[in-house]
């Protein structure tokens, strides 16, 4: 675009941004503080990942934004929009076509490959942070491996309601080091996290945090032996493409109780469709 | 089908922002807004976006309120996310506001001292009537006021100081002497220098420190303030360019500065004394500079041996959420769709339901 640089964040500022990264990559699920720009998008709606989808986005790449799993939704489309606008990269719709997808709240059904990376919009990167709220001591229980707070709050769950009650943004540890936010996903989605092939990347523009997953790395949810860790998903099959282990989105159809359950995976949802019930 | 509603977010989008021009606009039977008049007839809205936008420029800031239809925050977002792009050329020298060329300049803690009290363009003592004459073209009338009169205007603090009454100013506590930090550059870290403190609040939300400030006189933190000096004025910016050797003045800008006493008991090291509240802003805001005062020495309560209880004294608390950029893009993305989320909250909700129900 005229008079912006290439993805919009000048190379300078793309330089401090990848070395945060490399930083983040060396040090699984570690919060790197980095000097986060203004952008023109409000802080909340993607700003973080946004300055690492354009710090990492070169001309060849084959870019992919989703919100809760589609790339209709209007902040994804927003977000598409803007680089294309800025960096006149080619867009797609399509999981398997993307060489970089940014996502907010979900994680592609179809498995990720080595040659793709997923830039994560995180709103909150402290894991700790419902339980702790000053940063600078949730600084120092990650520098302790001080986690016991968070176990006792899950048991405190299981103690009161039999279960632990968390069913989006679930506690992962990484590496066996660091307690992370894996972003808002839905539990459903916290084991794809695991051993995933493709690169994880996670930027929180407000927060100015950036940390990462490097290919291969084990991620494993908070949980205990006796209460092992279970995922949450509506007890139905998508009604337009059959798929009967996707996550699914609850529409409501009428005001007496009509509900309607489709993937909210809306690509791996389409391409099933010639093939499945619909 | 009720599914096809949540499709077509892309035509939805352009239509949107075709709708917000037209509602922009308003009744084209009525002029359009030039932003001239913005910047000389809202002087004020300038000002404030200009603070929170953390860029002086008032004609941008005059579209920037003109683009937002008058949405101060709206305009202030539109001048950061545009003043981040700009080329940083070189640093200014630090502004000499003892050489202000002032506006007005207001003690309350002295009757009167040289230089004066210089009462200026305020509200203060306006009665608050609306003034139906302005409502007519041309019933704003003009009339030129009294010159400030220029004599030399040594600063009240400096006044306190020649007695020891007052707390020596103290240089930047960065450790790297005398470069400040700069919180768009570096990310925020704790425990934070009063400078970032200060550059934290003179970007900060005037609404935000005024009610800080405001919780402090109320008895959150037991503030015990003065206005020292309260003025507005013009104050030039310098530049010192390595090649030439020289500095070279750019221009002036408009700024309001507060130096707010306070009182101190004292400690076993040193003798009671009062301490020093620091607030400077962009433009005219009396309100902002005084609520950045209040709200600096809260937040020096742990420097100066104060129990920290209140919000106001807490650094991390008040600099975590002075920004209302950050605030308002945080707030506002609970509009963005959640329902993958409230999906997964649904389904926990309906299992624990479904235990409790079945006993046993």
């Amino acid at each position: 675009m005229n008079g912006y640089n290439f993805a919009y964040l000048d190379e300078q500022t793309k330089r401090m941004i990848r070395r945060a990264l490399l930083k983040a990559v060396a040090i699984p699920g570690h919060q790197v503080p980095f000097g986060s720009r203004e952008m023109p998008l409000p802080y909340g709606w993607g700003t973080g990942g946004i300055q690492v989808t354009a710090s990492i986005l070169g001309r060849a790449d084959v870019l992919k934004v989703i919100d809760q799993g589609a790339d209709d939704t209007t902040n994804a489309v927003s977000i598409r929009r803007f680089f294309a606008r800025t960096a006149g990269v080619a867009t797609t719709t399509r999981t398997a076509e993307a060489s970089v997808i940014q996502t907010r709240h979900r994680i592609p059904e179809v498995p990720l490959r080595e040659d793709q990376i997923i830039v994560y919009q995180v709103p909150q990167p402290e894991p700790l942070s419902k339980l702790e709220p000053s940063r600078a001591e949730t600084r120092r229980m990650h520098a302790l491996a001080e986690y016991g707070l968070m176990h006792v709050k899950l048991y405190e769950d299981i103690a009161r309601v039999g279960a632990v009650t968390i069913s989006y943004d679930y506690p992962v540890m990484v590496n066996g080091r660091h307690l992370m936010s894996p972003s808002p996903i839905p539990a459903f989605d916290t084991p794809k996290m695991d051993g995933m092939a493709a690169l994880q990347l996670f930027g929180a523009g407000r927060e100015k945090r950036i940390y990462a997953i490097p290919p291969y790395t084990a991620v494993r949810p908070l949980d205990f032996e006796d209460h092992p860790f279970r995922l949450t998903r509506a007890p139905h099959a998508c009604a337009l493409c059959g798929a009967g282990d996707s996550y699914l989105d609850e529409v409501v159809t009428d005001d007496r109780g009509g509900r309607m359950f489709v993937c909210s995976d809306t690509d791996f949802c389409a391409a099933r469709q010639p093939a499945g019930a619909a | 089908m009720a599914y096809v509603a949540v499709k077509g977010g892309e035509r939805a989008i352009d239509a949107a922002h075709a709708w917000l021009a037209e509602d922009r606009r308003g009744d084209p039977a009525v002029p359009e807004l030039a932003t001239a008049q913005i910047a000389e007839q809202l002087g004020r809205a300038v000002d404030r976006v200009m603070a929170e936008g953390a860029c002086y420029d008032p004609g941008l800031a005059a579209l920037a309120i003109k683009q937002a239809q008058g949405d101060l925050i709206e305009a202030a977002f539109l001048l950061r996310a545009y003043r981040t792009t700009l080329p940083r050329f070189a640093d200014t020298r630090p502004v000499e506001t003892s050489a202000m060329a002032v506006r007005r300049r207001v003690s309350a803690v002295f009757k009167d001292m040289p230089g004066g009290q210089v009462l200026g363009p305020t509200y203060d003592y306006t009665h608050r009537l609306l003034d139906f004459a302005l409502a007519e073209p041309g019933g704003a009338v003009a009339e030129a006021g009294t010159a400030p009169p220029g004599e030399p205007m040594p600063g009240v603090m400096d006044l306190l100081g020649q007695e020891g009454l007052i707390e020596p100013e103290t240089g930047s506590d960065n450790r790297h002497m005398n470069v400040p930090g700069d919180l768009t550059r570096e990310p925020l870290a704790f425990p934070a220098g009063r400078d970032v403190r200060l550059q934290a609040l003179a970007r900060g939300d005037e609404g935000f420190l005024l009610a800080l400030g405001y919780s402090g006189q109320r008895g959150y933190g037991g503030a015990h303030p003065f206005v020292g000096e309260l003025c507005v004025g013009e104050v030039a910016v310098e530049v010192e360019v390595p090649e030439l050797g020289f500095v070279l003045d750019i221009g002036d800008i408009t700024v309001t500065e507060c130096q707010m006493v306070n009182q101190f008991r004292g400690s076993k090291q040193v003798p009671p004394q009062f301490t020093r509240g620091y607030g400077l802003c962009f433009g005219h805001s009396e309100r902002k500079a005084m609520g950045m005062a209040l709200v600096d020495r809260a937040m020096r309560a742990a420097e100066l041996g104060e129990d920290v209880t209140a919000p106001a004294q807490t650094v991390e608390f008040v600099l975590s959420h002075c920004d209302n950029i950050e605030a308002t893009g945080f707030v506002e993305h609970l509009k963005l769709p959640h329902y993958v989320d409230f999906q997964s909250e649904l389904e926990t909700i309906r299992r624990l339901r479904a235990g409790v129900e079945e006993p046993g």
